[in-house]
């Protein structure tokens, strides 16, 4: 059961030092976690009723890793992710009912019905997706990087895949010629300890993958990806690493899913004491909420109010989401060819 | 015994090459693995190395020399107690690298040359000059003016900076632009396959250039996955403006994993173009075409034919559409489909049959996806008959599609049912006889016609 535990025990050092932040920062982590939880909740809940159909994986419990890299990147930068990829876009900025209209298979999703919940962008908000081949995106997000370098701008790019993405042949090419040509980009390994059923030490002969780039010359750090303040101090580093210049980083976040790895998932691999534990001891949302409250940055009434708020948000993206039509017949052969 | 130092070939497509420099000269003692000389093939230079002893006796091909034949006498080396008039043996030097050549395609190939190609659809201003051109050279070209038009342009793979493309189609380019703009890969094709499509996501408009689209099998899942799929999954957001080019088909005794025709694998693949030039025009206006299409493009070179020579209108700007097939030949008796080097082999058949009173009628496919129904029903329509000829395999290939589409678009205007010229249904094989006997020839293009036509 230790193995499940994301380092509670053994702090990163970034960790430790992560006692900086202002009460509005801290706020709006707290309103972006709850926004992710929530609507993911919601998706779930609408998968059970048919309204959503398909692979549909869910990003609870892992809610400060986006949070807190988003905090870091600036107008321009790129993110690019897997399949996972709800929070990512709701941390964007993203509309939720376009992302949940997606889910439904509707005309007001952001692909308009035509890639659902792995295959979403937004050229706008430069989401670049969404991708449904496991590390397809850490090629793709090299090239998003390539392409800053090309153009000479200081753009970086974030390509987020998790631990069992991180035994993909093409993650190695493509570390290599990041750093063989120092491109911008930062690879954020969601280490949620499971791929899928398997777990990490049934995976990879490397646990800390962190140290996966050493051959490569490109550093890692591994960062508590349950405390969205070390996830951001870490994040602020690494993001300045890149844009200086410096090419390549890896993050490493120590991080956990509470639900399955899709809807399907009966989740036998592990037991339910293993999952409680870490919701009761790590959650992510209660510990920003803890400060929250022990430094008097809000009151438990301020917080149900952003509750509130957030569920309301999240239903109206619901109904939009069924309210929405599927798209036009006349849809089935547009956009295969510009 | 006097040795005759033939000219060797240094490349299974390699049928000439320069003589850049001799590094002995007459009188000198040469041991085995003596550095002899610098030849430059249709590839690269390389050195090549004595496998005899002896005094090199006669040089009779200068250093310097252009277009020297495999095989011809380049030097005599004389063994100890050799007369200089003795009786000379041939024997060819060996380099590390030498293959053995092939002389069924090398004759092939020489008749692929005596081709006359037919003029192109597209308008020619009157008076423009045309310029004899290798395949080669007009990829290169093709390249080159749209690099110069647009800096989003990009050349990446492997070799194809500082070692001029591993066919040479990328001479010079580096010079031109720099390494930031033509940049060599590691060998990693998954890879770069998918940096490229990332770039293209970004907007830029990269060339990614695959040694052999045998080593493309790779990347692929990056070329269909997240080239082709992704402006449909997005609704219509994203755009993916890419080019992965390289050379494609059997080239001439390499083996099962050197040796095949892409053209229906990737022709399978909506939200693909797929293109398959045979001539230099076509090379050149296709690749600038395909450089400057919004969508992904799959750019099927043949290996065998880098070196091949045709014309290419002088303008500056010379774009192929795609889409169109182009009729080499008309003809009345029958119609037969092919692409890339099939289309030379079938207007050798055509040669052929003319001369026993059967009149055919040629189209080169040039753009596999999306196939010109329009141009191949017209031609059934009129001859009534239809022979498809690829070098890939059969079953579920470019001919079996053509065949397909001809008969649910001009059933009853066919005679005869159609007849598909392919590659033997095995892995193609090494030895000569057997690789020749795989893969379809002008005799048996001409003998699908005759049966076609039941005669």
């Amino acid at each position: 059961m230790s193995k499940a535990k994301p380092k509670t025990t053994k702090k990163s050092k970034l960790k430790k030092k992560s006692t900086k932040f202002v009460s509005s920062d801290l706020l709006s982590y707290y309103r972006e976690m709850l926004l992710i939880r929530r609507f993911e909740e919601k998706a779930g809940q609408m998968y059970g009723m048919g309204l959503i159909a398909g692979f549909c994986h869910l990003y609870i419990g892992q809610e400060a890793v986006v949070v807190g890299m988003q905090a870091c990147i600036g107008d321009g930068d790129q993110v690019i992710t897997g399949y996972r990829d709800h929070g990512h876009m709701l941390v964007l900025g993203m509309e939720a009912r376009g992302v949940m209209a997606e889910l439904t298979g509707r005309i007001g999703g952001y692909s308009r019905g035509k890639g659902g919940s792995m295959h979403m962008f937004s050229t706008e908000k430069n989401f670049y997706g969404g991708h449904g081949i496991v590390g397809a995106q850490v090629s793709l997000g090299t090239g998003l990087a390539f392409a800053n370098s090309y153009r000479q701008n200081d753009r970086v790019s974030l390509a987020y895949f998790g631990d069992g993405a991180s035994n993909q042949g093409q993650v190695y090419e493509s570390f290599n010629m990041a750093k063989l040509w120092d491109l911008p980009v930062i690879y954020v390994i969601e280490n949620n300890q499971y791929a899928m059923g398997t777990a990490i030490e049934r995976s990879s002969s490397e646990t800390q993958l962190h140290k996966r780039g050493a051959s490569f010359g490109i550093p890692g750090v591994e960062v508590d990806g349950m405390d969205v303040l070390a996830v951001r101090e870490a994040g602020e580093m690494a993001v300045k690493h890149a844009r200086a210049g410096n090419g390549p980083i890896i993050l490493e976040m120590k991080t956990y899913r509470y639900r399955g790895h899709s809807m399907s998932d009966p989740a036998k691999y592990r037991s339910r004491e293993e999952v409680n534990e870490v919701r009761s001891n790590s959650d992510p949302i209660e510990h920003v909420k803890g400060l929250l409250l022990a430094n008097d940055f809000a009151d438990e009434a301020a917080l149900k109010a952003i509750d509130k708020e957030i569920r309301e948000v999240v239903n109206d993206a619901a109904d939009f989401a069924k309210d929405s039509p599927e798209p036009p017949v006349s849809d089935l052969l547009t956009d295969v060819l510009a | 015994m006097a040795v005759e130092i033939l000219m060797p070939a240094l490349s299974p497509t390699m049928e000439e090459g320069t003589l850049s420099k001799w590094l002995v000269k007459e009188g000198d003692t040469i041991v085995s693995g003596d550095i002899l000389a610098e030849i430059e093939t249709d590839k690269a230079t390389m050195e090549i190395e004595s496998v005899d002893e002896g005094v090199l006796s006669k040089i009779l091909v200068a250093g310097g020399t252009d277009n020297v034949k495999v095989n011809q006498v380049i030097a005599i080396l004389l063994e100890d107690g050799d007369d200089e008039n003795a009786e000379p043996v041939k024997e060819a030097i060996v380099s590390q690298e030498t293959v053995p050549e092939n002389n069924i395609v090398e004759e092939e190939a020489e008749n692929i040359e005596s081709m006359t190609p037919v003029a192109i659809e597209i308008d020619v201003p009157a008076g423009t000059k045309m310029v004899p051109t290798t395949i080669r050279d007009a990829l290169r070209d093709a390249m080159a003016e749209e690099m110069r038009r647009d800096d989003d342009v990009f050349l990446m793979g492997e070799e194809v900076a500082q070692y001029e493309g591993a066919y040479k189609v990328s001479r010079e380019m580096l010079d031109e632009f720099g390494a930031r703009r033509v940049i060599d890969t590691p060998i990693t094709e998954h890879g770069f396959a998918g940096l490229g499509v990332g770039a293209a996501f970004a907007g830029l408009k990269p060339i990614i250039e695959f040694m052999t689209f045998n080593f493309a099998m790779q990347a692929i899942d990056h070329i269909i996955n997240s080239a082709a799929k992704t402006r449909y999954m997005s609704g219509g957001q994203m755009s993916c403006p890419i080019v992965f080019r390289g050379p494609n088909g059997a080239a001439s005794r390499v083996g099962a994993q050197h040796s095949q025709d892409y053209a229906p694998w990737y022709g399978h693949v909506p939200g693909l173009i797929v293109l398959a030039p045979y001539d230099a025009a076509d090379a050149k206006g296709l690749l600038k075409a395909a450089i400057r299409d919004p969508n992904p493009v799959v750019f099927l070179e043949h290996e065998l034919m880098y070196g091949e020579v045709s014309d290419v209108p002088e303008m500056d700007d010379w774009l192929v559409p795609i889409g169109k097939a182009l009729v080499r030949r008309e003809g009345t008796d029958a119609t037969i489909t092919a692409h890339s080097r099939m289309v030379g082999f079938s207007l050798q058949a055509a040669e052929i049959l003319a001369k026993e009173g059967i009149s055919v009628e040629v189209i080169d496919l040039r753009t596999i996806r999306p196939l010109d129904e329009e141009t191949i029903l017209a031609s059934v329509r009129k001859t009534n008959r239809l022979v498809t000829v690829e070098e890939s395999w059969g079953r579920m290939g470019v001919g079996a599609e053509v065949a397909a589409m001809v008969t649910e678009g001009a059933f009853d205007y066919l005679d005869a049912p159609p007849k598909r010229v392919h590659q033997v249904e095995a892995p193609l094989a090494y030895a000569a006889n057997l690789e020749a006997l795989a893969m379809p020839s002008p005799e048996r293009i001409a003998q699908a016609v005759r049966d076609v036509c039941y005669v």
